[in-house]
């Protein structure tokens, strides 16, 4: 019988590393990966556990459009957002299934507390065993001009963009067709799920955010760069004579390319770069684009934003100028045709730049953080990109944007009392396939407090339509931000 | 000398563990109750109160019947009890919070039916220290109770009463009763490999040859090992029960071990083991689901790998220190209150309440190998560490199982899952130990007597 003891104690030695085995294990999982498994996107934990304690609101001005209030069911909180699609490309949705988008997505370390700025909160709250609440966000929109913006392209499938110059805060960020975030934000599995593959089935794309992530060639609106190129490059100014026939031959190849009128553009085919801007003259431009070439087309789109990712902090798309086009894609690049696409909000920021001197900002969306109390824990402070024109160059430009308005395509932006800057633009996306048209504008010329880009798709055929159609939008905009300034 | 009349008992040792024990519940359950917001009914004072009173009702019988009894065994047994009700009635809630938010009809809670199997436990736990005094009768009735063993290890098989759950056939349903007879057969089985293996030893202790530095066993003594290894394999195939399966081989050899003193056993077990593992794997599509959702489970969270993966995200969410006692998600995990109540616990109480769970089973595991050291029979000394091997087997299998370490197996977490049949059957466990840790520690002669006796005693 003296043999068996030490066999138990083996057994147990067994048993013990076994049990080593089970501690090593459980470490592993709920302390050294646990963030990673946190993480993964099938988790709903966390997103149940977020709906346990108050998320703070997203602000406009003062007043919240996205908000959590007190349900007294198992997700106690529900959001809400009072004013409905209007703010969901700002916003975005925060949704049981489907996680969350926007301000919500990318601020949410903010709104559900957690972030390190609020540290000395927490403390407290350790000791206290109060659950933590979530700071607000306040955005940087004007809610005039994001309603103005609302209203304009009802009916339309389209986007506006609307920016503070001076400092490259987003004052409107509006779509349409917009979509509901309640509808997704619900505390109803089945009914989010339905809503959102109505939305995704939907061919007018409703939960795309087209502001900052719809692609389209901006077409005459690009003009502008060409024009900033033009004037940067020393070799032009706004009086300088460029010929403007009936149509131009692109270099190395049979085609040819009309201007929309179908005429010249002057008296003998000739023009200066002013008129040929306020008439929108594609043949000077083409010509004006062969001879700057691609590379500095392309070094003066980068200056205004081109080719950059921007995170406002919603991540927009990377505007784009084609990379390595030969001399006939160089031309058709000068007046935003072949392969240049841009997202509205990048032409708003073109706009921005010509009326902040020259000097591109970068855009944002968050103006201040605040914590559960209100004080404010963070502000953002405007940066700078770059210096896309000298000063001189761009109130010469924004002279010219001025005759399109006042004496040229861009009628219907006219503000009385106000000195305007606009440019129309309408490209084809593809042959026989819709066009977009767009305006954009600043106001007022001298001083602009807001510089604003509007993009319609589907808008027929006509070089008028980014004058009847987007221009009006563009001044409604601007009104009603002049009008709250 | 004097030390031997006054042989220590340590029942108040024991009191006032199972005080603390029972502390612990009163706080664990005014946590859930303010943590979900839903108080503490009066309903709930009443299970507190009663069980307390079982606690105690136990600690009076193990006094009168059981007196040196090991004092550590009865407090970790409850205190694992509790945490069990406290989960199970934290789920509970959740379960009817959801079924509110679905306008769906109120379930049963489960946490009164658990008090009721306590209770029925508790009474088979007094009755077994009454009506059994000396575990060494148990031996003479070894193949009646390995006959028993097999019985209900097959009984799920038998025709009507036999039952097909998730998969496994592991229950059997009488009159509107289920059980699962393995938890049973797990008790008869052990005592039957102790009594076999205290007469047989000697001869499965014989060595033929050495090779490798291996002794190797006579070809007719592979015999038991071989019939226990194909039983094992039958369990796995008809049941589809993984879990028990590998436990009651694993059971059988490291009792063999023991008994012979010979590693060859371990490692014969183990080829078998790996052969018998593989051919599954080969054979048995159920198997061979398990171990491919095992090593990637993320890879099908939608379907097989669903329990899985739900249990490591609560794990997870549980982190250090646990999300706390009703301010989880436990009820995202299938089973929550059965097969994954380990997963359960860690997500409210976190790593460290966790850890403090296994250390509560090291020591109950490693208080039955000290009966199994001190007890002064083979065969009290076989069945309490083959008792004692149960513990450990089937907390490794069930909670590596849960946390990935290992493929996932149906078995129940010792005194912590809801259910009858592994509740009664671990307490009866409880009784056996603690039957023969006072055997073990009790004065062998008379106290009146004790003056020559013990001067003897010290001579040798």
């Amino acid at each position: 019988m003296t043999g068996m003891p030490r066999q138990i104690r083996r057994l147990s030695l067994v048993f013990g590393f076994l049990l080593i085995a089970l501690l090593v294990n459980l470490t592993l999982i709920q302390v050294v990966n646990a963030n990673d498994y946190r993480d993964r996107p099938g988790n709903q934990r966390i997103l149940l556990a977020e709906y346990d304690r108050e998320r703070g609101p997203i602000l406009v001005g003062a007043n919240p459009v996205a908000r959590s209030v007190e349900t007294g069911n198992t997700l106690t909180y529900l959001r809400e957002y009072d004013s409905g699609a209007l703010y969901a490309p700002v916003t975005g949705f925060y949704s049981l299934v489907y996680g969350a988008t926007g301000l919500e997505r990318t601020e949410n370390r903010i709104l559900n507390g957690k972030s390190d700025i609020f540290a000395v909160d927490r403390i407290e709250q350790l000791v206290s065993g109060r659950q933590p609440t979530g700071g607000a966000v306040t955005t940087t929109i004007n809610a005039a001009a994001q309603r103005a913006a609302y209203k304009g392209l009802r009916g339309k499938n389209g986007a506006v963009v609307a920016i503070e110059p001076a400092t490259g805060r987003i004052l409107a960020s509006v779509q349409s067709p917009s979509f509901d975030p309640n509808l997704l934000s619900s505390h109803n599995p089945s009914e989010i799920r339905e809503y959102y593959a109505r939305l995704e089935a939907d061919p007018d794309k409703p939960l795309l955010n087209r502001p900052l992530v719809s692609l389209n060639p901006p077409g005459s609106t690009f003009k502008l760069v060409t024009a900033a190129a033009a004037l940067t490059s020393g070799r032009f100014t706004p009086d300088s004579i460029l010929p403007g026939p009936r149509s131009y031959d692109l270099p190395l190849s049979d085609k040819k390319l009309r201007n929309w009128t179908g005429k010249e553009c002057g008296p003998d085919g000739k023009v200066t770069l002013r008129e040929a801007l306020a008439i929108s003259c594609n043949t000077a431009f083409a010509w004006l684009g062969n001879q700057l070439g691609a590379d500095a087309l392309r070094t003066q789109a980068e200056a205004f934003g081109f080719d950059t990712g921007f995170e406002v902090p919603l991540r927009a798309a990377t505007s784009r100028f084609p990379a390595n086009p030969d001399d006939p894609q160089t031309a058709l690049s000068a007046i935003g045709q072949f392969d240049v696409r841009a997202t509205a909000l990048q032409m708003a920021m073109v706009a921005a730049a010509i009326g902040n001197g020259g000097r591109t900002m970068n855009p944002y969306l968050v103006q201040e953080v605040r914590g559960p109390d209100l004080s404010i824990l963070q502000t953002t402070e405007p940066r700078a990109f770059a210096d896309a024109l000298q000063p001189s160059e761009a109130l010469a430009l924004t002279d010219m944007m001025v005759d399109v308005v006042e004496k040229g395509t861009g009628s219907n932006a006219r503000i009385s009392g106000v000195r305007v800057a606009g440019k129309t633009g309408t490209a084809q996306t593809g042959n026989d396939l819709p066009s977009v048209a767009w305006f954009v504008s600043f106001a007022p010329a001298s001083a602009p407090e807001v510089a604003v880009a509007v993009v319609v798709e589907d808008a027929g055929l006509a070089e008028v339509s980014g004058n009847g159609l987007a221009a009006p939008i563009a001044r409604a905009v601007m009104q009603a931000v002049l009008r709250t300034g | 000398m004097t030390a031997l009349r006054r042989q220590p008992t340590r029942r108040w040792v024991e009191l006032m563990l199972l005080v603390f024990a029972w502390g612990l519940g009163v706080l664990g359950t005014l946590q859930v109750g303010a943590a979900t917001g839903e108080g503490t009914p009066s309903r709930l004072w009443i299970t507190v109160a009663v069980v307390g009173g079982l606690a105690l009702l136990m600690h009076v019988a193990v006094s009168i019947w059981a007196r040196y009894a090991d004092p550590i065994l009865l407090p970790v047994a409850t205190l694992l009890t509790i945490l069990g009700l406290i989960m199970i009635y934290r789920i509970d809630v959740a379960t009817a919070r959801r079924a509110e938010l679905n306008d769906s009809p109120l379930p049963t809670p489960d946490v009164y039916a658990q008090l009721t199997w306590f209770a029925i436990a508790v009474i088979l736990f007094i009755a077994l220290l009454v009506l059994l005094p000396d575990h060494r009768r148990l031996q003479r009735y070894t193949y009646t109770f390995g006959l028993i063993g097999l019985v209900l290890l097959v009984l799920p098989l038998a025709p009507v009463i036999g039952t097909t759950v998730n998969g496994a056939t592991l229950w059997v349903r009488v009159a509107g009763f289920s059980f699962q007879p393995a938890e049973m057969a797990k008790i008869f089985l052990t005592i039957f490999f102790a009594g076999y293996l205290v007469v047989t030893r000697d001869s499965l202790a014989l060595v033929r040859t050495k090779v490798l530095g291996i002794d190797l066993p006579r070809l007719k003594d592979l015999g038991p090992i071989l019939i226990a290894w194909l039983v094992s394999l039958g369990v796995l195939v008809f049941e589809r029960d993984l879990g028990t399966s590998l436990l009651f081989f694993g059971l059988f050899v490291s009792m063999l071990y023991i008994a012979t003193q010979r590693r060859s056993w371990l490692f014969i077990g183990g080829v078998l083991f790996l052969a018998g593992a593989y051919a599954a794997y080969q054979l048995f599509s159920h198997v061979q689901s398990r171990v491919t959702i095992w090593l990637d489970p993320f890879a099908y969270s939608d379907a097989g790998g669903y329990q899985i993966v739900q249990s490591l995200y609560g794990l997870a969410n549980g982190g250090m220190l646990g999300a706390g006692l009703g301010q989880g998600f436990p009820n995202l995990v299938p089973f929550a209150n059965t097969d994954f109540i380990f997963s359960a616990l860690g997500e409210e109480l976190g790593v460290t309440g966790l850890f403090a769970i296994l250390m509560l089973y090291a020591l109950l595991v490693e208080r039955g190998f000290r009966t199994a050291v001190t007890v002064r029979d083979g065969f009290g000394q076989l069945l309490a560490a083959g008792l004692s091997i149960t513990f450990a087997l089937q907390v490794f299998v069930i909670v590596g199982g849960v946390t990935g370490l290992i493929p996932l197996t149906g078995l129940t977490t010792p005194f912590l899952s809801y259910g009858g049949s592994s509740l009664i059957a671990n307490w009866i466990i409880v009784a056996l130990l603690l039957r023969m840790s006072d055997r073990a520690r009790r004065p062998e002669v008379p106290v009146i007597a004790m003056d020559e006796a013990a001067t003897q005693v010290v001579r040798l």
